[in-house]
């Protein structure tokens, strides 16, 4: 039986207003460890805000987030912000790098927040992220001297920073070339094969193909399911 | 801590420019602030020093707070007077001598006699009406500091002269008298004293200067036409600022009125009053004003960063950590500011003390006295920061409450 690493249970995101809008219309996930999911649908369908509930940095209207086993919709604004930092890893389709600081400083944040390791320790891990990544000698160089997919490199090294058991990855190869896009994603395959979750919004048919499942959304709902190996497999989805 | 402030560095020192107006904002504030508190402690310093080297700290009068009971009163429950002449003579303290003495058995200072009258003095033609004291001059000089203050002869003199007096130099400048000069008194019963000018003195104090002449007991008890009476006693402490408190003790130990110099000069010290409080009002809204180019680079910077300020948010740091990064930045600023704040204060007041300036309570020309004090760089240092912090608090706390997902949103 392999561990559920991340669980969405009815989760349901609306936005009140004078016109309300249902962003999350009832999804029902499970997410195992060391998976690689995708993510598809079709622009507005409500992929970025399933993403947004799935990695805490929005709360649901309805419904629960499980992360390892822990039900988070009861915690404190400051708690999810602990969960984020220590159990999820971003990644967003603009890198959101801070300007001012080298690739390496940009990676040592996290870690630096949390504060759990001595500074050579933190220095060490971070060089070996951004090697891993083929960044080494951009360690020292600042976002505004680097390609826009070793800016994304940067990132996901960023995100990983804390080992955290999920990656959550909202378009991240959107503003790439063909060959950054390509090293992108075999590096979030990597990730996922060591044994990370991965989950990745993508509009690419061809990479979402890639992945271990592929979600498609439409309008909120999960609309169809296709597990990689296993053929196509439609859900349930209801209306 | 280390990555907020290695943060705050980066915004601040990535805007040179904005980041030294804001310094330079601060250090003005701060400058100005202290060159005005240094002003103003400082004049008032000199004038409450002189008013105290010159007067004595507390005044005791032969008479009572409440008019004395007539001998009607005791005798029957009820009369009713009316006009009652002061009859002539004053009083008098009753036993100075051993008043005296008693005194000086706890009062933290010392006491002296003295005769006290007025008198019209008459020289060429000119008649001025003057308050005559007649001192003791081995005693005198415990209780003020005339001995100090004389010009020309010394209080000696006074006993070597028939009937010598000492009077203010602005006094005798308007009679034309000069030392050895002799000069008439005519008394309030019409006595008449032809008197010697002994020497001459200055206090300082205008009024003191223009119409208060000393003589020995002797020829003042002869004008008041009482001979050894003594109406007032007047009491120096080693600490002016007890005379409040010794005053009223005095009063109830001997029954006699005791006046403090600050109940003398109730007026004075209430004008200061309101003047300290419109000048530290001016010098509060200077700080708080001076704190304004820090609101504007911290409105700026949390604006710019407002990307910033979300990925931090929605990498798991905490709101308030985030926001502390933009208070230490004002801190930043405010800190170097006040340094330069506290350079500039100190080089403005001791430009100030190189001016002198016309005094028209001494008539002289005088340098500007500057009070300095550890005291005013500490609290105007203190007001300013915490005014910057204040500044950047609000700007910082606007956009750190943002939801990270709605800068996001927006930017991808
Ligand atoms: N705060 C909001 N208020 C109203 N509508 C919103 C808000 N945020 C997102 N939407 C809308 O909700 C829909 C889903 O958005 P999103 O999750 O970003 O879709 P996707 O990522 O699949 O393109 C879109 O139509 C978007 O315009
Ligand atoms: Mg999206």
């Amino acid at each position: 039986m392999t561990e559920v690493a991340l669980q969405a249970v009815e989760l349901v995101r609306r936005i009140e207003g004078a016109v309300s809008h249902t962003l999350v219309n009832g999804i029902d996930l499970a997410v195992n460890k060391g998976e690689f999911v995708a993510i598809t649908g079709p622009s507005g369908s409500g992929k970025s805000s399933l993403l947004y509930l799935l990695g805490l940095l929005d709360a649901p209207s309805e419904g629960e987030v499980i992360i390892c086993g822990q039900p988070t919709s009861k915690l404190s604004e400051s708690d999810r912000a602990d969960v984020r930092l220590t159990k999820c890893g971003f990644v967003f389709q603009f890198h959101f790098l801070l300007p001012e600081f080298t690739s390496l400083d940009n990676v040592l944040l996290p870690m630096r927040a949390a504060g759990r390791m001595a500074e050579s320790e933190m220095r060490e891990r971070g060089l070996a992220l951004l090697g891993s990544l083929g960044l080494a000698e951009h360690a020292n160089k600042r976002p505004n001297a680097l390609s826009g997919g070793q800016r994304q490199r940067v990132a996901i090294a960023r995100a990983l920073a804390n080992r955290p058991e999920i990656i959550v990855a909202d378009e991240p190869t959107g503003a790439l070339d063909t060959a950054s896009t390509e090293q992108v994603f075999s590096i979030l395959r990597d990730i996922a094969d060591q044994g990370q979750t991965v989950v990745v919004v993508t509009h690419d048919p061809a990479l979402a193909a890639r992945a271990d499942r592929r979600i498609h959304i439409v309008d909120g709902k999960i609309a169809e399911i296709t597990e990689r190996d296993a053929g196509k497999l439609v859900c349930a989805a209801e209306g | 801590m280390k990555l907020l402030f290695n943060i705050a560095w980066t915004h601040v020192s990535s805007r040179v420019r904005q980041t030294l107006v804001g310094m330079a904002g601060v250090a003005m504030g701060v400058g100005f602030t202290i060159m005005m508190a240094g002003l103003m402690q400082g004049s008032q310093l000199d004038f409450l020093r002189q008013l105290v080297d010159t007067m004595p700290h507390i005044t005791i009068e032969d008479e009572r707070r409440s008019v004395p009971t007539q001998p009607a009163d005791q005798e029957y429950g009820a009369v009713q007077m009316s006009d009652i002449a002061n009859v002539g003579k004053r009083p008098g303290i009753k036993y100075p001598e051993s008043v005296m003495s008693s005194l000086r058995s706890w009062i933290p200072g010392d006491v002296a006699p003295s005769a006290k009258t007025t008198a019209i003095i008459n020289h060429g033609g000119a008649r001025i009406g003057i308050t005559l004291s007649g001192i003791d001059t081995r005693r005198e000089v415990q209780v003020s500091k005339l001995a100090s203050q004389m010009r020309e002869g010394k209080l000696d003199d006074l006993s070597r002269a028939p009937n010598g007096i000492i009077m203010g130099e602005a006094l005798a400048e308007k009679l034309g008298v000069k030392t050895g000069n002799t000069v008439l008194l005519i008394g309030g019963q019409g006595i008449q004293l032809n008197s010697t000018v002994a020497g001459l003195f200055r206090s300082g104090l205008k009024r003191v200067d223009e119409s208060q002449i000393y003589s020995l007991m002797g020829p003042a008890q002869v004008m008041m036409g009482q001979s050894g009476v003594v109406n007032q006693l007047r009491l120096r402490l080693n600490d002016p600022m007890l005379a409040q408190k010794v005053a009223a003790q005095v009063e109830a130990q001997t029954g006699y009125k005791s006046v403090s110099w600050q109940e003398a000069n109730a007026d004075l010290l209430s004008s200061f009053t309101v003047r300290d409080f419109i000048v530290l009002t001016v010098m509060g809204a200077m700080l708080l004003t001076s704190s304004f180019a820090t609101y504007n680079i911290i409105s700026t910077i949390t604006h710019e960063k407002r990307q910033d300020i979300a990925i931090m948010k929605s990498l798991g740091m905490r709101e308030y950590a985030v926001r502390r990064i933009f208070i230490i930045e004002a801190a930043i600023i405010g800190l170097v500011g006040i340094l330069f704040g506290w350079i500039l204060g100190y080089l403005l007041c001791y430009g100030w003390s190189k001016i002198t300036i016309f005094n028209p309570l001494t008539g002289t020309t005088v340098p500007l006295q500057i009070y300095y004090s550890l005291m005013h760089y500490v609290v105007v240092g203190g007001i300013s920061l915490v005014c910057c912090a204040g500044a950047a608090y609000f700007p910082a706390r606007k956009a750190t409450c943002v939801h990270p997902v709605d800068i996001i949103r927006g930017a991808s």
